[in-house]
């Protein structure tokens, strides 16, 4: 077994923990009531004075906090810090036209990068690791954060980002990377090209990958583990909580510890909001309770998953989620990336059209695709190819620019799609995890 | 001047059945047709002898219907009979967008129907090289092969 970036914390006994969780949500709840005008309110609202919590206990005394309430507040309207002290701006898909926006202290990116570090050093990672990132750079929270990760770690971060998958083949087999971080899809992508490059991964220094941002499954780590001969491990992680890192899987493969003495997790029944005991599923809850910027009580992830406090093998006493899932909105993951259905609405709509559509999402050797069905608009038709093939490119330019994935557009004959009576279906997910 | 009908077909099967039976079932007879396809949808282009009646019966099968002023050209059906056209129209900068060929009873004589960049230009030039060109009428005359209207 590899050792602990942080043995005091990340093997601290139940009542140990329990404490220092107490504490820090006591000064989190004044924080935010002091400073996020949303959160005073709401509290105000729900007749809760900050002085009323006491300990982790009481924590189920405060009313959630939505996505939704990142919109209505967008872009900074919940960041609790004057902007002095934000170093850091991450963003992810909304459920509309607007992006979640997420902010950082420095003190909120060193704990995001030492729970990423944490994770790394349970795979086995070391100083004298190179570390390749091919996790997008950007406002999504893939890159930077592992990247901040091996560098709090010592290791050395190869910031690669996604894409140029010959580059990607031609970086780990001539520096030698020992730990590849991306997407579970990309990395099979990878390891085709690995394998259509005509060169035997058993050749390679690489060992492990921590593969997140998307739902993958036990069977796609058999695959990942075979084609890229290395240890598959799941990293969790969401921006409005911190990034990747916020749970990290060890070494033993039984669910991902995740740092609760940052960000303390509940299993909620997401009907009635009654927090569900350990070993059920339900949908994760997350409250950050040692973050300044964005400090999030009861944040509503959507994913469903379980946790388990027992000691695990590996020696952490961290709580463990399972892999997520599903979840609890329409929300897809397509190549990593969030994409809300309203989304395309939105897009649809800016572009004065009906928003009668259909996505239909498939897996084509291992990478996600995305089509998005839409309406031919009978007053825009007219008798020539170039003018239809003009509004896909259209259609197609608006969504990229919204959802940041390419989707291929295509016309389909007015009112073919279903209506909606109620719930009308929007998805097709073809894909089998 | 004739007006063409498109009616804009996704590419699956049974579809161009579908429409040819709207058409049948409303009494409408096809001149001339073409499709013009990309891999996931079709233009069905159209000639028909009542444009207004077929259009009204695509519209209420909810489908999406333009109409468009295109050229009805009658050539000699000799080698040379559509470059002395298509000649005419290009040596004056008029660009063609698509062209079909069109059946016709009238010994020989050919017709093509033209889509181009400039109607009245492209009427004008053809006239003036002694090329002919179909009415509106004329189309909705002409008979089928046993010479009766259906």
């Amino acid at each position: 077994m590899s050792g602990f970036y942080d043995e005091k914390w990340e093997c601290m006994s139940r009542d140990e923990m329990t404490e220092v969780q107490s504490r820090r949500l006591v000064k989190m709840v004044e924080r935010c009531y002091n400073n996020v005008p949303l959160y005073k309110e709401r509290l105000d609202k729900a007749g809760i004075q900050p002085g009323d919590i006491k300990s982790i206990e009481d924590l189920g005394k405060l009313p959630f906090t939505y996505k939704s309430d990142l919109r209505d507040t967008y872009p900074f309207g919940m960041f609790a810090v004057p902007k002095e002290e934000l170093i850091r701006i991450h963003a992810s898909s909304g459920t509309t036209g607007k992006q979640t926006v997420v902010g950082y202290t420095g003190h909120d990116i060193d704990i995001w990068a030492q729970s990423c570090a944490r994770g790394l050093v349970s795979i086995g990672g070391s100083r004298s690791d190179y570390v390749h990132v091919s996790y997008g750079y950007g406002l999504f929270t893939g890159g930077l954060g592992l990247h901040y990760g091996a560098e709090k770690l010592g290791a050395t971060a190869i910031p690669v980002s996604s894409g140029n998958t010959k580059r990607q083949v031609q970086i780990l087999q001539d520096y030698g990377s020992d730990i590849i971080c991306c997407t579970p899809s990309y990395a099979m992508f990878i390891g085709e090209t690995v394998r259509d490059m005509g060169i035997d991964p058993k050749t390679l220094k690489l060992r492990a990958g921590y593969f997140g941002a998307e739902a993958w499954t036990e069977n796609m780590r058999r695959e990942l583990e075979k084609i890229l001969d290395i240890k598959a491990y799941d990293i969790y992680g969401l921006s409005e909580i911190a990034g990747p890192g916020v749970a990290f899987e060890c070494e033993c493969q039984t669910g991902m510890h995740i740092n609760e003495d940052w960000f303390y997790p509940e299993i909620i029944d997401p009907e009635t909001g009654e927090v569900l005991p350990d070993g059920e599923y339900g949908e994760l809850v997350f409250t950050c309770i040692g973050k300044e910027a964005l400090p999030l009580i009861r944040y509503r992830t959507r994913d469903i998953s379980c946790l388990t406090r027992e000691k695990c093998e590996c020696g952490r006493t961290l709580v463990k989620m399972a892999k997520p899932k599903g979840r609890t909105d329409d929300m897809l993951i397509i190549r990593g990336i969030n994409v809300f259905p309203s989304q395309v609405e939105h897009v649809l709509l800016s572009l004065k059209m009906d928003p009668n559509y259909l996505i239909v999402v498939d897996r084509v050797g291992n990478l996600d695709t995305m089509e998005v069905q839409v309406e031919m608009p009978p007053e825009d038709f007219s008798d020539t190819v170039r003018n239809l093939e003009s509004l896909e490119h259209k259609i197609a330019s608006a969504l990229q620019s919204t959802l940041n994935i390419s989707a291929k557009v295509r016309l389909v004959e007015p009112k073919s799609l279903p209506r909606s009576e109620g719930k009308a279906v929007r998805v097709i997910d073809k894909r089998k995890l | 001047m004739i007006q063409q009908i498109s009616v804009f077909i996704e590419n699956k099967k049974g579809r161009l059945a579908f429409i040819t039976e709207v058409l049948a079932k409303a009494g409408v007879d096809i001149r001339a047709m073409s499709v013009a396809d990309t891999s996931d949808f079709g233009i069905l282009r159209l000639i028909v002898d009542n444009p207004d009646k077929a259009v009204e019966a695509f519209r209420n099968e909810n489908m999406a219907v333009s109409l468009t002023d295109v050229l009805a050209v009658g050539v000699n059906d000799t080698p040379g009979g559509l470059a002395a056209a298509t000649n005419a129209l290009w040596s004056n900068g008029i660009s063609v967008e698509y062209a079909y060929a069109f059946i016709s009873q009238k010994d020989g004589t050919a017709f093509v129907i033209l889509r181009v960049d400039d109607n009245d230009k492209a009427v004008k030039v053809l006239k003036d090289n002694g090329i002919i060109l179909l009415t509106e009428e004329e189309i909705m005359a002409m008979s089928n092969p046993q010479g009766q209207q259906p």
